[in-house]
């Protein structure tokens, strides 16, 4: 259960993303926004299908996987943008 | 107005109102005619009683002008000493931003800081840490007993034991404690801060046991055993210790009363309220902390519904932080940062006031998802 990282940064995957059926663009958005949006989005895609929610709110990485875990959704991984921010994917479970 | 901030600040305590006021005109304790004696045999008393408290032998103990102070000097003083054994700091991810800080200034003078990450509860696994503490060159390892933003407490015990197998000073955090539980044994120095136990603003304890190598990172100065710089804080220390004796004789009835209340808040707002996540542990925890995350809505929103509806509650979300990122604890933990909630109970809080903050909540809850488009079931 303990992870280990350093305070400021966090871990983040450096495999390269697989396919994406949706992408979320909550880039500028404050959190709760991209969550809300990814909530109000995911039964757009097919079951089994990945969403991409790009953000760059620092709420957003923690955030994210937080809320798969409480909604039963999994999370994929997050991947770091060029410009900033995260493409955090979220496989629709059900 | 329903004051649910303890954890910040609790109330100051009547005994310590009584001993400030009472004290307001004392000397200068380091001088020599009567008025400077009188007060450096009341400062004197204070330090015993303290000492006992914390179990400590009266020279161990030091007062300081905050709990912060005395963290930076715990923390800074013991890497000074300890210098000849190594440069490595042990802390874990969710003490209070205190430690941290005075881990980055050990950072930026060359040092290391090797930070240990906590469980879904808040809680740092004892044999992850140890195994950090065992290390090569570790010359401090610091832990609270209890967080401070989801009370979940740490395992002090466990760890002081192999810090002491490894020959490491331990420096425990017992700001949210001190007063209320038991000082855990096995610390080499042991922080506190006197307004979270209902003294005063302005004075800290800093305990540095015999035997553990430390040396102040600050200018010299003669007050608090060399250990504290500047004059003491006569009057205030007074009020602080009161405040601590008077507590640490209520804690049981205290204890039982607000843990319970903590309780039925723990079990109602799932309840009552939708998409909601109680975090930090739920047994292993302070008794007046209970921190819960609505989702989708901002912390912010909630805290100024709450404060209009008569609660002062305060949040962990990034919204209500002046650094726009969210609590680093909530992020070590992994869970919700936003529409974060922490409930700190002060040792009057009443039955009804809870009783009528679970009866606000869900609405302001359901108003705010409203407002964002979001439907609650």
């Amino acid at each position: 259960m303990a992870r280990r990282r350093d305070a400021e940064e966090a871990p983040r995957q450096e495999a390269a993303a697989p396919e994406v059926a949706l992408t979320i663009d909550a880039l500028g958005r404050k959190c709760p926004i991209p969550i809300i949006m990814l909530a109000q989005q995911i039964n757009d895609v097919p079951m089994n299908a990945t969403v991409a929610v790009l953000a760059d709110d620092p709420a957003a990485f923690t955030d994210v996987p937080a809320w798969c875990r409480l909604k039963s959704h999994h999370h994929m991984g997050s991947y770091d943008l060029p410009q900033g921010g995260w493409a955090i994917h979220v496989r629709r479970n059900y | 107005m329903a004051y649910f901030d303890a954890a910040s600040t609790e109330p100051l305590h009547p005994a310590a109102r009584e001993a400030l006021i009472g004290a307001l005109d004392a000397a200068d304790p380091a001088r020599l005619y009567g008025a400077a004696r009188r007060s450096r045999m009341l400062l004197e008393r204070a330090r015993e009683e303290a000492a006992e408290v914390i179990g400590a032998r009266p020279d161990e103990v030091s007062f300081t002008s905050s709990g912060t102070q005395a963290i930076h000097l715990g923390v800074l003083g013991t890497l000074l000493g300890r210098r000849r054994a190594g440069r490595r700091m042990v802390t874990g991810a969710v003490e209070h931003s205190s430690v941290l800080h005075a881990g980055a200034v050990h950072q930026r003078e060359g040092g290391e800081m090797d930070v240990v990450g906590v469980g879904l509860t808040g809680r740092v696994d004892p044999e992850e840490f140890a195994a950090a503490v065992a290390r090569e060159g570790t010359a401090l390892a610091c832990l609270q007993t209890a967080n401070h933003e989801v009370g979940t407490l740490q395992p002090v015990a466990r760890v002081a034991e192999a810090c002491r197998a490894a020959g490491v000073p331990l420096l425990v955090d017992a700001a949210q404690t001190l007063g209320r539980l038991p000082v855990p044994p096995g610390w080499s120095v042991l922080a506190a801060s006197a307004h979270k136990w209902g003294g005063p603003a302005g004075v800290g304890v800093l305990a540095v046991r015999k035997g553990t190598r430390w040396r102040s990172p600050l200018p010299e100065d003669e007050r608090e055993r060399r250990r504290v710089p500047g004059f003491e804080n006569v009057p205030a220390v007074l009020a602080a210790v009161a405040a601590l004796k008077a507590r640490v004789a209520e804690a049981e009835r205290d204890n039982a009363r607000l843990s319970a209340l903590v309780d039925r808040i723990r079990e109602a707002v799932p309840r009552l309220v939708s998409d909601v996540e109680v975090v930090g542990d739920p047994v292993e925890r302070a008794p007046h902390i209970v921190t819960f995350s609505c989702l989708y809505v901002a912390g912010e929103a909630i805290l100024t519904e709450l404060d209009r509806s008569g609660f002062a509650v305060s949040s962990g979300s990034s919204c209500t932080a002046s650094t726009l990122r969210p609590s680093h604890v909530l992020e070590a933990m992994g869970v919700l940062t936003h529409g974060n909630v922490r409930v700190s109970l002060p040792r009057d809080a009443s039955e009804a006031d809870v009783d009528r903050f679970l009866a606000v909540l869900p609405d302001i809850v359901r108003r705010l998802r409203a407002a964002v488009g979001v439907e609650s079931p």
